[in-house]
């Protein structure tokens, strides 16, 4: 932590946020906002006379609550930078009426409270996502009465209580009756593993964790009885099984059950707790002073932010989603941008750090040579088409064409910021732009192909590269089964697809359609699938207006994430193109022949 | 703007992986392959046990030279996986990277489909028609060369952004770590001592 604090080339933001993230991979612009200390970070010693004047006292963040601070304070001793800081929501203010106490304790002149937040701008080439986790919050899962008897305690607490730094020094106590508890059981799996009752995934530390704080435990009170209620212990690193075995050979009791029910005794102090014995098959009883629930891991709320400003995906358990899960587990799917620590998913720090070096190789190979090559996939203007209605330039997500509607002057393309989703293609009217790599003749040519045989029998998809067709990958290597009528036309995004590409697919004898892409606020391409639903929907109008069905145009959202939901949106189609009868395909190619005559007559 | 360039020349080389039993299993390699060879503008086309093999990009290397192939279609796994690989083999014969696609006929095909040996079969010879169709038409994509910032950001000050900034500023780097708490250290400064070795955690 130190080294970080002091290295040269480490330019540390505290109590900052990103608020705006912009660019691509090799030159993203960053916006941080960083909230004012009140005191000058450089010169503060950290002395601590201004906290002992300070009139305000508030529960302690850092010892989960089991001790106060003042609102001048030092996050914990060995806190980088080593600074006091103010904490502006419960200071009295520097009036010297009414406080203003610590400015004429600090001997060194470091409280200011003429600093303002500032918003820093600057330019990297690379972004490592290290935003980590969040204990699960026991409160909802009311059987272990967690805040209604103070001697159940989170591992996060008790972790607290057993440190030497901590609010009692290192002494457990159970806060009750201040003694040090003759018996302490453990619940596993709190918030684990478990659908109804917090989350589906296995949180990776809590087995282990427990092991350990039982031992330290043993260590510090050889005559103190443990007992650790569990699934199962899994115990699968590099010397954990040890550490599992050295903790049973102290004398800690392993029961198999998580107890249904956690009571107080008559008497106020000691716990009580009901359970399932799996391997006697018994319902026990057991007593114990002192309860600790082990928490499990789950992603902070914040991620949200960033995972929008960033266009990462996540998991459904919420954790971020790697660009392949086995090749390159610490790369996000969009270049530059990677994953250290529990951001990707629960982890212990032994693992955290293996990732953080791995994302930090990762982003050195991607920097050292100065310069990179970008997909050759952006689009370009025919000028002598172009009819300068400035169209594209509205739905550019990029801000990448500009174009002189007044002066008539052709939209024009900058190549370098085009990141290529083609919404712009399929938004213009005359066909004047083409979209390198996945030009209108190339999808066409896909189109007329899958449909040349047997098309009464194809389910044709068209799927957004990021998230769609990515689900249907997922689905693959989930070994999903599911009906084999579809066949996948993959473009960047679902922004690409013209209304005239389903009209041909239509009209070539197709009985369903489906267009897909990633979730509205998860385009990889910032807001294109908003255009995308636009341009369905204005589909969906024409059809019902020319009598046909629909429902047989279909818009699904399918993240990478979702191979299950791929499986289902697929055999629903499927389902849906059973219902499509050889005269309804012929009905709607006959309507749709005469509109086209009707529109060449015009 | 860039005339696209004629593509009645095309000369389009298939090849349908096997990917050991994991396309093979469910599709019927061999027909595809003979059905890639009746495709208009198809002079060429092989199945292969591992088309990402060393034999295998060799032999795609040597039948571009070979048989003058000026478009290659490789039907096997998800490009999300392996267009890198394979623009990589076909430029190292001479040929544009784009002019490279792939049919996805393993995991949107035979790993979803593996009861359905005819349904699978015929869902890649579909999937190997229309990458045909669209490899007639592609055209060469020169990419842009773009410089890169060597600085890196790092969100998040808990015990993997603390290493990953040390990494990186150790290496020469310049780092940006933001932290929104007032002190790094994340969850790890809160613990004692750690598993499975019992030290300390700061």
């Amino acid at each position: 932590m130190t080294d970080a604090g002091r290295h040269p080339r480490i330019t540390l933001l505290t109590q900052s946020e990103v608020k705006e993230i912009t660019g691509f991979v090799g030159n993203f612009h960053v916006k941080v906002l960083k909230r004012a200390r009140y005191v000058k970070e450089k010169e503060c010693t950290a002395c601590g006379d201004c906290a002992t004047v300070c009139p305000v006292v508030v529960p302690d963040e850092f010892n989960v609550g089991l001790s106060s601070r003042r609102a001048i304070y030092s996050p914990f001793p060995q806190a980088v930078p080593s600074s006091y800081a103010v904490d502006i929501n419960h200071c009295l203010g520097h009036n010297p009426i009414i406080c203003g106490k610590c400015i004429e304790k600090c001997s060194k002149r470091c409280i200011d409270f003429n600093m303002n937040d500032e918003e820093l701008s600057f330019d990297v080439g690379t972004i490592i996502v290290a935003t980590g986790m969040e204990p699960f919050d026991p409160k909802a899962l009311d059987e272990y009465g967690y805040t209604r008897y103070e001697n159940v305690l989170t591992s996060m607490e008790f972790e607290r209580l057993i440190n030497a730094g901590g609010p009692t020094h290192g002494h457990v106590i159970r806060l009750t009756d201040r003694k040090i508890p003759r018996s302490v059981a453990f619940i596993q799996c709190v918030g684990s593993r478990s659908p109804q009752r917090g989350h589906p995934y296995c949180s990776n530390i809590c087995c282990m964790n427990t092991v350990k704080s039982a031992i330290m435990l043993k260590e510090h009170y050889p005559e103190i009885e443990v007992k650790v209620f569990y699934i199962d212990i899994r115990a699968f690193g590099k010397g954990f099984e040890d550490l599992f075995r050295r903790s049973k050979g102290m004398g800690v009791r392993y029961i198999r059950g998580l107890p249904g029910s956690v009571r107080q005794d008559a008497a106020g102090q000691d716990m009580v707790l009901t359970v399932e014995n799996t391997a006697t098959n018994e319902l026990e009883t057991y007593r114990a002073e002192m309860v600790i629930l082990a928490v499990g891991l789950e992603p902070p709320a914040e991620m949200k932010h960033i995972q929008e400003m960033l266009a990462l995906q996540k998991t459904s358990d919420g954790f971020y989603l790697e660009a392949h899960p086995k090749l390159q587990p610490v790369d996000s799917a969009s270049r530059g941008i990677f994953f250290a620590g529990c951001a990707e998913g629960p982890k212990d720090i032994k693992d955290s750090v293996t990732q953080a070096s791995a994302a930090a190789a990762r982003a050195m190979r991607l920097m050292n040579p100065g310069s990179l090559t970008v997909e050759a996939i952006t689009a370009e203007v025919d000028e002598e088409l172009c009819t300068a209605c400035g169209l594209c330039a509205k739905v550019c997500p990029y801000k990448a064409i500009t174009v002189d509607v007044k002066a008539r002057v052709p939209a024009k393309v900058t190549e370098a910021s085009c990141s290529g989703c083609g919404t712009c293609s399929a938004e213009c009217p005359v066909g004047a732009i083409r979209m390198n790599h996945f030009t209108d003749e190339q999808i066409e040519a896909q189109i007329d192909a899958i449909l040349a045989e047997e098309p009464q029998k194809q389910v044709l998809v068209f799927a957004c590269n990021w998230c769609s067709y990515a689900g249907a990958d997922f689905a693959g290597v989930s070994r999903l089964s599911y009906s084999s009528a579809n066949r996948l036309i993959r473009t960047m995004c679902s922004g690409r697809i013209h209304e005239k590409f389903i009209w041909r697919a239509f009209e070539k004898g197709a009985p369903v359609v489906l267009v897909s892409g990633c979730h509205i606020g998860d385009c990889h391409y910032i807001n294109a699938n908003h255009f995308t639903e636009r341009r369905i929907k204005r589909v969906w109008k024409k059809m019902e207006k020319l009598g046909l069905r629909r429902e047989r145009l279909g818009l699904e959202w399918i993240s990478a994430a979702e191979g299950i939901r791929f499986q289902k949106v697929m055999d629903d189609m499927e389902n849906l193109r059973r219902t499509v009868t050889p005269d309804e395909i012929e009905a709607t190619q006959q309507i749709l022949l005469n509109e086209r005559t009707k529109a060449t007559r015009k | 703007m860039q005339k696209p360039e004629s593509h009645d020349t095309a000369r389009i080389g298939v090849y349908i992986c096997h990917c050991g039993s994991n396309i093979a299993g469910a599709v019927d390699c061999e027909a595809v392959a003979a059905y890639a060879r009746t495709l208009p503008g198809v002079i060429h086309a092989r199945d292969q046990g591992y088309t990402c093999s060393e034999p295998g990009q060799a032999q795609i290397k040597q039948d571009i030279r070979e048989f003058g192939l000026n478009r290659i279609v490789v039907a096997s796994c998800s490009p999300r996986l392996h267009e890198p690989t394979f623009r990589k083999c076909v430029s190292e014969a001479g040929l544009n990277p784009y002019l490279m696609e792939m049919a996805n006929i393993r995991e949107q095909c035979s790993w979803v489909h593996s009861l359905d040996r005819e349904g699978a079969t015929t869902k890649a010879r579909d999937l190997v028609r229309s990458a045909v169709a669209r490899a007639r038409l592609l055209d060469v994509r020169t990419e842009l060369e773009v410089p890169v910032r060597r600085s890196t950001l790092v969100i998040g000050g808990g015990v993997a952004g603390i290493q990953a900034a040390l990494d990186l500023a150790d290496a020469g780097y310049p780092v940006v770590l933001v932290e929104k708490q007032p002190s790094i250290g994340g969850i790890m400064a809160q613990l004692d001592k750690t598993f499975p070795t019992m030290d300390c955690s700061i």
